[in-house]
């Protein structure tokens, strides 16, 4: 019984539940905190790219919004998240005596970390959508809501995705660091795991795998939807009038 | 004659650049004006400042008997009965050649989905791009593009349609499409106010042409008088300039 492949059958046999869970924990995680650091990262992003006026109220308070959101920014992005995770699981006890979730601790930390990431993102997203297409909105009499909802944000949206998608791949990972605030995902279990057969190699090869399988699937799930949002490569030209008159605006090939 | 826009003492500065100086003129209902004059001589500004992508800096503009530079005007009520059409078509990316057509008459306009696209579909088909409707626009030609971008402004069944050089960004093979679409409009009595530089198109399809020079206009009067008998020095030189470049 010294052969590693063995032992990583024995260990997968009698492990898989730890296993299954700590990759649910970890997808879990990865996916709740994306989305609200997207959400995060959106919000900011608008903000920051709003014109400051040249005078005014609005002036001052946008001023002072843009400078908290710039210190968030460069302090989430500029320290490890690992040590993120010590300070607010544990400076949460300590100050207000909150004995927090450690899976909700969890998603909080990947959420402000990725918001901080995504806030660039987006901000480079929006600017990215040329003054020509606001231009042509407004022109035809839409106003700003209207402009920025049917024009301008889905076009940021199409173009943050691939950088979203490459984010949430990221936390996949670096979830792993949140086993120092007792986060059962998969690196926690995975040390259980040797732990309780000395078997640290084997545990770690296979935890290697099921990492891989979750990152590549994830690209491949979110390369598909990229393709299906930008339609098809060519267009159908539509033959027959009366039959675009009729609503059927696909499969009229000529 | 009924005046459908009425331009009074207009200007307009950038910082201390001040780009419009004084500029009078109106738009007859039915009238086709063709604004030409150098480059940087304000053609784009002023069109610009008449559907107020650019905030005029003084003066008036008069719409069916209000000034809509009064504050109490809703801007975006007085924006959707004119019509743009860009030198960068700018058409919506994230829509298809129906989608662009739509989207506006839908949203501004309130109108059902079926009639948006019975009157996109008949627009488009005026601009010859109606078996197109599937396309995005990145799979189109610069012609198409500018053609369906009539289209799109069309489709909000507008007072005036400006035009700002709308053929400057086109491959000189495409021009032609383009101007033919917009010389069958001028027929069909619609209202065009259109920056060009394209002097044989001007010649034939304007009622009007306004000559500008450095944010003023220089000179205004029918095509023949323009062309053919130009009364002042600056007209006269941007024409022997402009002419012999062809
Ligand atoms: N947004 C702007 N900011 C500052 N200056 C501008 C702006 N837009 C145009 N101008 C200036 O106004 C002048 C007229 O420009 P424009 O109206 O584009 O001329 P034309 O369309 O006749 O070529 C130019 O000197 C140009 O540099
Ligand atoms: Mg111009």
């Amino acid at each position: 019984m010294d052969l590693s492949f063995e032992w990583i059958i024995k260990i997968i046999e009698t492990n898989w539940p730890m296993f299954l869970r700590g990759a649910g924990v970890t997808l879990l995680i990865a996916l709740i905190g994306t989305i609200f650091g997207a959400l995060i990262g959106l919000l900011a992003g608008i903000i920051r790219t709003i014109p400051i006026p040249e005078r005014g109220a609005k002036k001052g308070f946008l001023k002072f919004i843009n400078i908290i959101l710039s210190v968030y920014i460069e302090f989430f992005r500029g320290t490890p998240m690992i040590v993120q995770a010590m300070v607010i699981y544990y400076g949460s006890a300590a100050a207000f005596g909150w004995q927090m979730n450690p899976i909700i601790a969890g998603v909080v930390i990947v959420a402000i970390n990725t918001g901080a990431y995504m806030a660039e993102i987006v901000r480079g997203g929006i600017i990215s959508v040329d003054t020509g297409q606001y231009e042509a909105a407004q022109a035809i009499g839409m106003n700003h809501v209207q402009t920025m909802t049917h024009v301008v944000m889905p076009q940021v949206i199409r173009n943050i995705l691939p950088a979203t998608g490459n984010q949430f791949i990221i936390n996949i990972k670096d979830t792993a660091v949140l086993s120092v605030i007792s986060v059962t995902e998969l690196f926690f279990q995975t040390k259980t795991v040797a732990g309780n057969n000395f078997r640290y190699f084997e545990a770690f090869f296979i935890v290697c795998i099921i990492y891989f399988i979750l990152t590549y699937a994830v690209t491949l799930i979110l390369r598909y939807f990229e393709r299906k949002l930008d339609g098809p490569d060519n267009y159908i030209v539509v033959g027959n009038q009366a039959q675009i008159e009729a609503g059927e605006h696909k499969g009229i090939g000529q | 004659m009924e005046t459908v826009i009425d331009i009074q003492r207009l200007s307009k500065s950038f910082g201390n650049h001040e780009v419009l100086k004084d500029i009078h003129f109106s738009v007859n209902k039915g009238e086709v004006v063709c604004i030409i004059g150098s480059s940087g001589s304000g053609k784009s500004t002023l069109l610009r400042c008449v559907n107020l992508l650019e905030k005029p800096s003084g003066g008036k503009i008069i719409y069916h008997g209000e000034n809509i530079l009064d504050d109490k005007h809703d801007i975006h009520a007085y924006r959707r009965r004119l019509g743009m059409v860009f030198q960068q078509f700018n058409l919506f990316n994230n829509h298809n050649v129906l989608g662009n057509c739509v989207i506006g008459q839908m949203k501004v306009l309130k109108r059902s989905k079926e009639e948006a696209e019975k009157v996109a579909l008949k627009y488009l088909k005026v601009v010859g791009m109606d078996r197109f409707v599937n396309a995005k626009p990145r799979q189109l030609s610069g012609g198409q593009k500018q053609r369906v971008a009539i289209a799109r402004a069309l489709s909000m069944e507008p007072d005036v349609l400006l035009f700002d050089e709308p053929t400057s960004a086109l491959d000189p093979e495409m021009v032609g499409e383009v101007l033919k679409v917009m010389k069958e409009l001028a027929e069909t009595g619609l209202t065009m106010l259109i920056v060009t530089h394209e002097m044989e198109f001007a010649k034939e399809v304007s009622d009007r042409v306004v000559f500008m020079d450095k944010g003023v206009i220089a000179e205004e009067g029918s095509p023949d008088q323009i062309f053919n008998h130009p009364t002042g020095e600056r007209t006269r030189e941007f024409l022997k300039r402009t002419l012999r470049a062809i």
